[in-house]
């Protein structure tokens, strides 16, 4: 599953809110989460791989999700996404 | 004696003995290792002993600083434990067959590469953040003894290349007095933090570590960005009489944080914040702030290539609303168009943007745009005391009209069952003229009024303000602008309701005398101007500065009027 997102956050992704986002991948044991950006693709379990993509506001970012609680963990990452005021979901 | 200058990072004055606060070598040399186990036990070993150190350093953050600066400990916890550097880590011990150290110190010199080609300045600083978790670990590989600035005894001022966030995190305050660096800035994390340990700093000095040695007498001026090392007799009493200074009135002024804003005689006028975001609203509290007094909705719709949809604005909305827990917020609808401009949105270029297609005016025409921040802040409603205000609005008529427009958002969010506040307060700015002499019939229908000096100004002077050939003409305190402040505070008491202002004036230590007669019931300003108006408040009669209101109405300029003000100060 995935869902593409677009950054709002004036100050892009920061080290606040990709933990946050790292922590929330890491409670779904069962399922790999990676987020692709600029056409590269990282696992989402590591702050480092989603600090690397550099993204800035008005960038995109879609989060993908795989495995048996696919739906869930990508729920739970949207609320992080809209709840930080992060992102938006690209309509 | 020597002088250094750098960038004053945290204000105050701090005089000590130098602390030169060195780190050691972290110098790895490549050794091939057959045993690749045991240094992957090795590794391991020194991951673990390094996540005890930084769950201490981030709870003992946690306790003196607050959750907010503990965060970054916990993205030091998120990189130690990071498959993407800890995998490539093993794997070069086990493939190259070399020592540990050397496998961490390369892998991590890639990221900190990475992250100094970021073109965000932001992410160009996390390599600090990345260099400082591979010196923890490299620390306890190397089996180093590695200073502990925690265990600092005596009085000093701590001079360093630079001082990492788990640094910082340990300097004690009882011994730490000051501290500077060869580098950093303003927005550093040293910086920060010092902030908010209220320690004097200056950064950025590139080269106070070599100019000092252990043990001379060091002035830090966080207030100048100046380093002293080693001054005479007289320059350090000179510096002692400012130090005093500057902390007897900072203590002051800390000690009204929580404070009501009274008068000598009693009465309770509200000191709010101006802010742009959710960021700000930190800020107004830690100044002690009352409210937010004009939260400019502009910033939302800036800088993107579209509108911000209602989710996002809702959420920006209810943050602010719950930050300030329950304290009053009065929210700006969009105040763009004219000389502020929206791409997206392609209006036409104005020949007199101030006086054009803006702000309410803007709204009234694209009620989709208008709509959608209505429902958000609606929907925000019942997250704290929200009110909400129209920017300039000239007529009666607009008022009703945006009015109408709320109360139809109102009952369609509720046939949808989404929750608003029952009560929510309904206000206009006042900065066109004809509103401000028409404010008697305006105070019957709306609930307060703001009074936004800066348009209010330049509208009745007929100069306009970005314009410098003209700019003599910016007069806060001609008693022109003093009659009509006066005829909106007093149509607004008339009919119970409560006036405000949110222009620079607001704060100008000039004009609080007079807006205190006037009997301005609230003062909005930037949030680092709210402890010293309250303080000048505190000493300040209501009753005395009604007479001197009084006799400025009457003045013929506005020299006279500063002139009254300035007598009364002397």
């Amino acid at each position: 599953m995935e869902k593409t997102f677009r950054i709002v956050d004036e100050d892009g992704i920061h080290a606040r809110p990709a933990t946050a986002l790292v922590n929330t991948a890491n409670k779904f044991k069962s399922t790999e989460s990676f987020a692709e950006a600029n056409g590269k693709r990282v696992t989402l379990k590591s702050i480092l791989g989603v600090l690397s993509l550099g993204l800035e506001k008005g960038s995109t970012l879609t989060l993908i999700t795989q495995g048996e609680e696919e739906a869930a963990a990508l729920q739970a990452l949207e609320d992080v996404m809209v709840g930080e005021g992060l992102g938006e979901v690209n309509a | 004696m020597l002088n250094i200058s750098g960038i004053a990072a945290s204000a105050g004055i701090a005089i000590a003995k130098a602390f030169r606060l060195e780190h050691p070598d972290y110098t790895v040399t490549q050794q091939t290792v057959k045993n690749a186990e045991a240094e992957i036990a090795k590794l391991d070993d020194a991951l673990a002993k390094s996540q005890v150190e930084l769950e201490r350093i981030k709870e003992r953050t946690l306790q003196e600083l607050g959750a907010q600066k503990a965060e970054i400990f916990e993205s030091h916890l998120l990189i130690l434990n990071d498959p993407e550097l800890i995998s490539p880590v093993k794997d070069m011990i086990v493939n190259d067959q070399v020592n540990a150290d050397y496998a961490l110190n390369e892998t991590s010199k890639q990221f900190v590469t990475m992250f100094e080609n970021m073109k965000s300045v932001y992410l160009q600083e996390r390599a600090a953040d990345m260099k400082d978790v591979t010196k923890r670990i490299l620390g306890h590989l190397l089996g180093l003894n590695v200073q502990n600035p925690a265990e600092i005894s005596e009085e000093v001022i701590v001079i360093a290349e630079d001082l990492t966030p788990s640094d910082t995190a340990q300097l004690n305050r009882k011994y730490v007095k000051g501290f500077t660096t060869n580098i950093g800035g303003r927005t550093s994390h040293s910086a920060i933090m010092a902030r908010s340990l209220e320690i004097p700093a200056v950064v950025g000095t590139k080269n106070v570590l070599e100019q000092v040695q252990p043990g001379d007498l060091v002035i830090v001026d966080g207030l100048e960005g100046q380093i002293i090392v080693n001054p005479s007799d007289e320059v350090v009493a000179e510096y002692r009489d400012k130090q005093v200074k500057y902390d007897e009135q900072r203590a002051e002024w800390r000690k009204l944080r929580a404070e009501k804003t009274l008068s000598t005689d009693g009465v309770h006028v509200e000191l709010a914040a101006n802010i742009g975001t959710p960021n700000d609203v930190a800020g107004v509290l830690d100044n002690g702030g009352e409210g937010v007094g004009l939260y400019r909705t502009e910033f939302l719709y800036m800088g993107r290539d579209k509108l911000p949809s209602e989710d996002v604005q809702y959420n920006a909305y209810k943050t602010v609303l719950e930050k300030m827990e329950g304290k009053p917020v009065v929210v700006r609808t969009l105040d763009i168009g004219g000389d502020k401009e929206l791409p997206y949105l392609d209006l036409p270029k104005e020949m007199n943007p101030f006086l054009g297609f803006r702000a309410i005016r803007l709204c009234l025409d694209r009620q989709d745009i208008f709509r959608t921040q209505l429902r958000a802040l609606l929907r925000a409603s019942v997250h704290g005391d929200l009110r909400i205000m129209f920017p300039m609005i000239a007529t009666l008529v607009e008022f009703r009209e945006a009015k109408a427009l709320l109360e139809e958002e109102r009952a369609n969010l509720k046939s949808e069952g989404i929750a608003v506040a029952d009560q929510i307060q309904l206000g206009i700015m006042v900065e066109i003229p004809s509103t401000a002499v028409l404010a008697d019939q305006f105070a019957k229908e709306v609930d307060f009024f703001s009074i936004g000096t800066n348009d209010l100004i330049q509208y009745t002077m007929a100069a306009d303000r970005m314009n410098e050939r003209v700019s003599y003409l910016y007069q806060p305190y001609n008693p022109s602008i003093l009659r009509l402040v006066d005829m909106v505070i007093k149509a607004a008491h008339k009919e119970g309701k409560w006036a405000g202002m949110c222009g620079e004036m607001a704060g100008d230590s000039v004009a609080i005398p007079l807006l205190l007669g006037l009997g301005l019931d609230e003062f909005s300003m930037s949030a680092t101007s709210i402890l010293p108006a309250r303080s000048q408040i505190s000493k300040l009669s209501r009753a005395d500065m009604q007479e001197l209101a009084a006799k400025a109405l009457e003045c013929a300029t506005a020299e006279e009027v500063v002139a009254l003000v300035e007598a009364i100060q002397a």
